[in-house]
């Protein structure tokens, strides 16, 4: 008896009891209501046809439910939706594959290599996450003029390669990985790069994994930078997209949540999917930090 | 002695291959740190150079030479009331959001902790926020909030409670978009704290339960104590996070940013507006250094605040 519980004692369990337990449970339910509502309003109003967006009561589902508000933000400037889509898929896997191409590479360099400098170059680098984007946002603004990559993919993908988090994330992980391992590969004749991506890469998956779905989620979500940087309407992101339809309030409302839809949509399948790589990657990223 | 006699036969027989080796290893090496120390010198270090020399200047739009005006930028910002009261608007955006978002989440993390099992669609629904994007969810709450024909208001007046003109009402505007900005980072902070819970060994709290200790004592005297790391990386980075807020308030506050009458006017959004709307490049970089040495300093009284209260 004893033993048993111990294994699924909680340390606030008997605050509660059964009724206690069952009636958390209850508040915890209807607090988890509060957080969905707003994206079950946003699929209602996106399938309403405009005159049911204002109409009191409101219709908890659409009486006429219509596509009307998908079509409208398939000819918005640019492309519309279609190409901000394409734009946003494209910058954001170019740099998550290059931020755990290099977060892999000098985390291994920094754990497990020795040479001149290398403790000061870490920390240096490590200094670098407390610098707010406020400082570099405008200097960042004029080199990318004087690169010639204004209206143009590349700032959105070059500066974000390398990621101090991500370094260090991988290099904390590295000094996890034996040195006989390594020292197998050399005497077996591998090349370094052999020993990195065929011995330290495939022992790496569960933090490029974490470090991956972190990145994803916050370039997808980049919104400052981008709306600097990119004046022309078909190299727009989603949320540059999104950004423009802010002033639609009221005239256009359906629109707006058909493309609030078609933003949130494919991360919320994605996540369901594989929603304890996300919470344990979120996790993971917290503690370390 | 044959010990040395078989070290020294290696490395004659070896030595050709071992410098081979190691030169193959300087070139991997040199291949990875070049593009890294590049990378790093032009897109990180040059900029915080050139904006903290800029904010020393009269930089403006496209001009190559920008005059040398000393401290005028800084002393301009704090003559301007706008950029007064956009200080002022991003402490009250902080102290609005900061504390209740730390009690929720924490209140959330212990109470799924104490509830048993949790179904999985409760952390779904929690977490759901946090990996969706910001503009569009901030999208569809301007929405919610919309006076006559938001959500938010419908329901009021459904339970005939008096209705509120939230983002459009100076006083209601920043709350609003504070409870929002809850609502979207709750469970990242209710996961963080989780998973601090987890590392805190069931022995304490046996222990306290032996000595007989209520509920409330546990938790100030074993949890909170225990979970002391946890709470230094979310309040500080939390905070951090607010006073940069940018993309909620630029989505909801209207068109320009910042209203109704510059109650929602925070620093970043003043900033974009100075340099990327007026081209003032010297003074945005001025209130972008002001915002940076606030930061600083605020995590580092957070530190020894946080780092020496419950020492024991």
């Amino acid at each position: 008896m004893r033993s048993s519980d111990a294994v699924i004692s909680r340390p606030y369990r008997s605050l509660t009891g059964r009724a206690g337990r069952a009636l958390l449970q209850a508040l915890l339910t209807l607090g988890s209501l509060a957080m969905i509502a707003p994206f079950y309003w946003m699929i209602a109003t996106a399938f309403k046809p405009r005159e049911e967006v204002m109409v009191f009561p409101p219709t908890w589902w659409p009486n006429a439910p219509t596509l009307r508000g998908f079509a409208e933000i398939l000819t918005l400037r640019g492309g519309g939706f279609p190409v901000y889509f394409r734009n946003s898929l494209l910058v954001t896997l170019s740099v998550t594959f290059l931020v755990l191409l290099t977060s892999v590479m000098a985390g291994y360099l920094f754990a497990k290599y020795r040479f001149p400098g290398r403790n000061l170059l870490f920390v240096f680098v490590m200094s670098l996450l407390m610098i707010p984007f406020s400082i570099s946002i405008i200097p960042m603004y004029a080199l990318m003029g004087r690169l010639g990559w204004t209206n143009s993919y590349w700032p959105l993908i070059v500066p974000s390669a390398y990621s101090p988090f991500g370094i260090f994330l991988m290099n904390q992980f590295m000094h996890s990985i034996p040195n006989d391992l390594i020292d197998a590969g050399r005497i077996d004749g591998a090349s370094e790069y052999d020993i990195l991506f065929r011995i330290i890469v495939p022992l790496s998956m569960a933090p490029l994994g974490a470090l991956g779905i972190f990145t994803f989620m916050w370039s997808w979500d980049d919104f400052l930078w981008p709306l600097v940087i990119i004046d022309e309407a078909r190299l727009y992101t989603l949320p540059l997209g999104l950004g423009q339809l802010r002033g639609r309030m009221g005239s256009d409302v359906a629109a707006m949540a058909a493309g609030a839809s078609v933003a949130v949509l494919p991360v919320i399948i994605v996540y369901l999917f594989a929603q304890r790589h996300f919470v344990e990657g979120i996790a993971l990223t917290g503690l370390k930090g | 002695m044959s010990g040395l006699g078989w070290q020294a036969l290696r490395q004659q027989g070896a030595g050709g291959h071992l410098r081979k080796q190691k030169a193959q290893r300087a070139v991997f090496a040199l291949s990875i740190l070049v593009p890294l120390i590049a990378s790093f010198a032009i897109f990180w270090i040059y900029p915080v150079i050139r904006g903290f020399l800029g904010s020393f200047t009269a930089w403006r739009g496209f001009e190559p030479r920008a005059e040398f005006v000393g401290l005028h930028q800084y002393a301009r910002a704090f003559r301007d009331p706008v950029f007064t009261i956009s200080l002022r608007n991003t402490f009250y955006y902080a102290l609005l959001t900061v504390p209740l978002d730390i009690v929720l989440a924490l209140s959330l993390a212990l109470a799924v902790q104490a509830s048993g099992a949790v179904k999985g669609y409760l952390r779904a629904a929690y977490f759901l926020p946090v990996v969706t994007s910001t503009i569009a969810t901030a999208l569809v709450w301007k929405w919610l909030y919309q006076p006559s024909f938001g959500l938010i208001n419908q329901l009021l007046e459904l339970a005939h409670l008096p209705t509120q003109r939230w983002l459009i009402s100076t006083r209601m505007a920043m709350p609003s978009i504070a409870i929002y900005a809850i609502w979207k980072s709750l469970g990242f902070n209710m996961v963080i704290f989780a998973a601090g819970l987890t590392t805190i060994s069931e022995t304490y709290y046996d222990a306290a339960k032996v000595d007989g200790a209520n509920h409330w004592q546990v938790f100030r005297r074993v949890t909170l104590p225990l979970l002391q790391p946890t709470l230094t990386f979310v309040v500080i980075t939390a905070v951090i996070g607010s006073l940069q807020v940018f993309g909620p308030v630029y989505v909801m506050s209207g068109d320009p940013p910042g209203g109704p009458n510059n109650s929602t006017m925070v620093v970043a959004v003043l900033q974009w507006t100075t340099a990327f709307r007026d081209l003032e490049l010297g003074y945005g970089s001025a209130m972008g250094l002001v915002l940076f040495f606030i930061i600083l300093a605020l995590t580092l009284v957070q530190l020894r605040v946080l780092r020496t209260r419950w020492e024991y």
